[in-house]
């Protein structure tokens, strides 16, 4: 599917990789378009709830991205969130949905160019895995 | 109408399905799937359940789904366009193997939906709905159709009554407008009356309680707190006994879609907190001993009152869905022998 | 059987308990809820193999709370379920005791302690059915799985008998209610269903106790169980943590340790 652009949604961290993304347009460094970022206080707040209603919103692929372990700007936010996606991602799985399309991961302030490397890769798997038609089609299923 | 009596061969049974399904209609029928029963589109009489005493879920989504759209709408530049559901779309369907009871609930149904305001929607799944039941061979602890004016080979309700005279030979009583046209489109598949003894192929459930009792009692026993606290102990206020219910019609309006988008009629049931939450905060019916009285007002005394019509038909379907055993059979009948 | 009639008729007599919870014979051959506030009432007990429901639900049911004191017949899912509970404040210690049914008598555990010094005893791991029923499923293509589950929640009614059923659902506002914004959508539709079975699962991830009766409630069937033993186990070879083994213990999804498992995290 070669013209397929794929929806992402970044789910990110203030204080980290927010603060890395910018770093990444302002250092100029070039990355693919197709994220819409998603500005969250901490991982911590990130609910899985928040991942569902953007693929339902029409989204291909998700990143959910905060401080490395030990940064946390309120200490433990993202240990907390780190569970919760150990659980999600093995639920997510046990239903049949390609956890391929989430990609977690820590990106310090520092990190603009794992940002961008981030992106890309992300971006290109997502274009690989096609839409996420199974999942949007759900909409409007069961309405008699 | 009086009822026309006839008679048609399992083989003509499944031709007649067949003939159903090549004019186009949507034929709903009891499937066994795993350990449970309940009502899916068919294409043959192979796919048919005959055996079961009851399905799990009633045949009332055939007219009531437990989602449908109302209507769609687009808001635009200030402006709001809706567009109605279409009607003429909906499909012509028959829900073919349901009991009796099941028959008699569409009654209930109709006297809900189209009580001071007609429902159009309703209104128009009903009319393309036909609906051929099966008598009942068997009953089990939960059956009580008997003390609510029903019976398991009664003809009220259905258009085509069907009862197995065994050797793949059923009566088929045809007992309105719908289902002479419906003979008609297949007479050829129909035999002539036979001279059967119908009543010895019938289930007996005994009859529990009368209704009139029941309602009678109700009528007192609104403010008796202690009796209702009781009777619902076990009750953990969940609305399975509303979703399988065949005469059950409360429902909730959802919108979804934003700016454009759809309205939604949902099932809901009395059983739930939620149900009477008002936007202040107030709850008129806080404790689920309320809801629970509620439940069997609504059925035994209210409609009965407002609707000249009873809201159950002994299908016990309730009972058997319950994950906590509220029997109402057993409930009804500890009504009806709590005053005199 | 006796034992436990008799234990009952004494906590009650001696207004050590005010309402004894435990089963009655029920309809279909199966066992229901009975509550015993009377001495003389005790005799309609009954414990056996069709004694499933988890009874700590009814703990956090408000009308029986207001009963008082609260004599418990408990299964070992129950022992847990009330350890739980109490791990999440639900509970307070003098409100409740628990009836152990056994071989050899009653066993009446009356302080949290001594039920947690019952289930260290017992064996809380998921049997080797329930462990080979989950090899299977992951064992299964990702495509077989999400047909699978889609089939099973498309028949969801939403009539919330899991929720209803199960005593960690205590909330008394779901997020399914919370709707301003509409979380989880009310409609019982593909997405709705979908949306609410998932979030009702990873609510009860590292709490459920792996009862059974949010299947054993849901009147269509749907094999709820299996996503509440995913999820024990998961938590179990991740964090090395049960649900239900002490009164006071740290969550396993509101704590942490540094060294958790990240091998996902790029």
């Amino acid at each position: 599917m070669p013209d397929f652009q794929p929806k992402i949604v970044a789910f990110v961290c203030n204080w980290c990789t927010y603060a890395g993304a910018d770093l990444t347009g302002t250092s100029r460094m070039k990355y693919s378009p197709q994220v819409s970022i998603i500005r969250f206080p901490c991982t911590g707040r990130i609910d899985f709830m928040l991942l569902l209603k953007a693929f339902a919103s029409g989204a291909d692929g998700i990143i959910v991205s905060g401080c490395h372990p030990n940064d946390c700007h309120y200490s433990s936010g993202n240990f907390h969130a780190r569970r919760r996606w150990i659980i999600f991602r093995g639920l997510l799985d046990f239903l049949g949905i390609d956890v391929r399309r989430v990609q977690f991961s820590w990106v310090s302030a520092a990190e603009g160019a794992k940002w961008a490397q981030l992106v890309n890769e992300t971006s290109e798997r997502i274009r690989e895995l096609g839409p996420f038609a199974g999942y949007q089609r759900l909409r409007g299923l069961g309405v008699g | 109408m009086e009822t026309e009596k006839r008679s048609i061969q399992r083989e003509a049974l499944a031709k007649l399905i067949e003939q159903w399904c090549r004019e186009g209609k949507r034929v709903l029928a009891p499937r066994k799937s795993g350990d449970k029963v309940d009502f899916d589109r068919v294409t043959s009489l192979s796919e048919v359940s005959f055996d079961h005493v009851q399905t799990v879920q009633s045949p009332k989504s055939a007219v009531f789904p437990r989602v449908e759209e109302l209507f769609s709408f687009r808001s635009a530049d200030g402006q709001v366009e809706v567009r109605d559901r279409e009607l003429d779309i909906l499909p012509e369907t028959v829900v073919f193997g349901l009991r009796p009871c099941d028959a008699a609930a569409f009654a209930a149904l109709e006297a809900i939906f189209n009580w001071d305001a007609p429902d159009r929607l309703f209104t128009a799944r009903r009319a393309r709905t036909t609906l051929v039941a099966v008598a009942c061979s068997r009953a089990d602890e939960y059956c009580f159709c008997t003390s609510v004016g029903g019976g398991p080979g009664a003809v009220a309700g259905s258009d085509i009554l069907l009862t197995d005279l065994g050797q793949g030979e059923f009566l088929a009583e045809i007992a309105s407008a719908k289902g002479r046209e419906m003979l008609q489109a297949a007479d050829s598949l129909f035999g002539p009356a036979l001279d059967a003894d119908k009543e010895s192929r019938l289930a007996k459930p005994a009859a529990v309680f009368a209704a009139d009792a029941v309602a009678a009692v109700l009528a007192g026993l609104f403010a008796d707190t202690a009796f209702w606290e009781e009777q619902s102990r076990r009750c953990v206020g969940c609305g399975a006994c509303a979703y399988v219910c065949p005469t059950c019609a409360c429902f909730d309006i959802q919108d979804e879609g934003g700016a454009s988008g759809k309205r939604l009629r949902c099932w809901d049931s009395c059983g739930f907190g939620l149900f009477t939450l008002h936007t202040s905060g107030h709850n008129p019916r806080p404790l689920q001993s309320q809801r629970w009285r509620q439940r069997l007002m609504h059925k035994f005394s209210y409609m009965p009152e407002r609707q000249g019509v009873l809201g159950c038909v002994g299908c016990g379907r309730c009972s058997r869905g319950c994950p906590v055993d509220m029997n109402i059979l057993e409930h009804l009948r500890a009504i009806a022998e709590a005053r005199p | 059987m006796n034992a436990l009639r008799e234990k009952a008729r004494e906590l009650l007599a001696t207004k050590t308990v005010q309402v004894v919870i435990g089963y009655a014979p029920g309809s279909g051959g199966a066992a229901r809820a009975l509550f015993v506030r009377e001495a003389a009432q005790a005799g309609e007990l009954v414990f056996d193999e069709t004694c499933l429901q988890n009874l700590a639900a009814y703990l956090m049911k408000p009308e029986v709370r207001r009963l008082g004191r609260a004599a418990l017949v408990a299964r070992p899912a129950t022992l847990r379920t009330i350890l739980q509970l109490a791990a999440e404040n639900q509970l307070a210690e003098s409100s409740l005791l628990a009836l152990v049914p056994g071989a050899d008598g009653v066993l009446s555990l009356s302080t949290f302690s001594a039920i947690e010094a019952h289930v260290a005893a017992q064996d809380n791991d998921l049997s080797a059915a329930e462990k080979s029923e989950l090899e299977k499923f992951a064992a299964m293509g990702l495509d077989e799985r999400r047909e699978f589950w889609q089939e099973q929640f498309s028949r969801c009614l939403k009539c919330y008998a899991c929720r209803a059923a199960c005593p960690l659902c205590y909330c008394t506002r779901c997020t399914v209610e919370c709707n301003q914004p509409q979380w989880i959508p009310v409609p019982a539709h593909d997405l709705g269903n979908l949306e609410w079975n998932v979030m009702r699962a990873m609510h009860l991830a590292g709490r459920c106790t792996n009862c059974g009766d949010c299947s054993r409630a849901c009147p269509v069937g749907i094999p709820l169980y299996l996503l509440n033993q995913k999820l024990c186990s998961d938590v179990l070879s991740s964090f090395n943590q049960r649900s239900g083994m002490a009164a006071r213990a740290d969550h396993s999804l509101s704590t942490f340790k540094p060294d958790d498992p990240e091998d996902f995290i790029r």
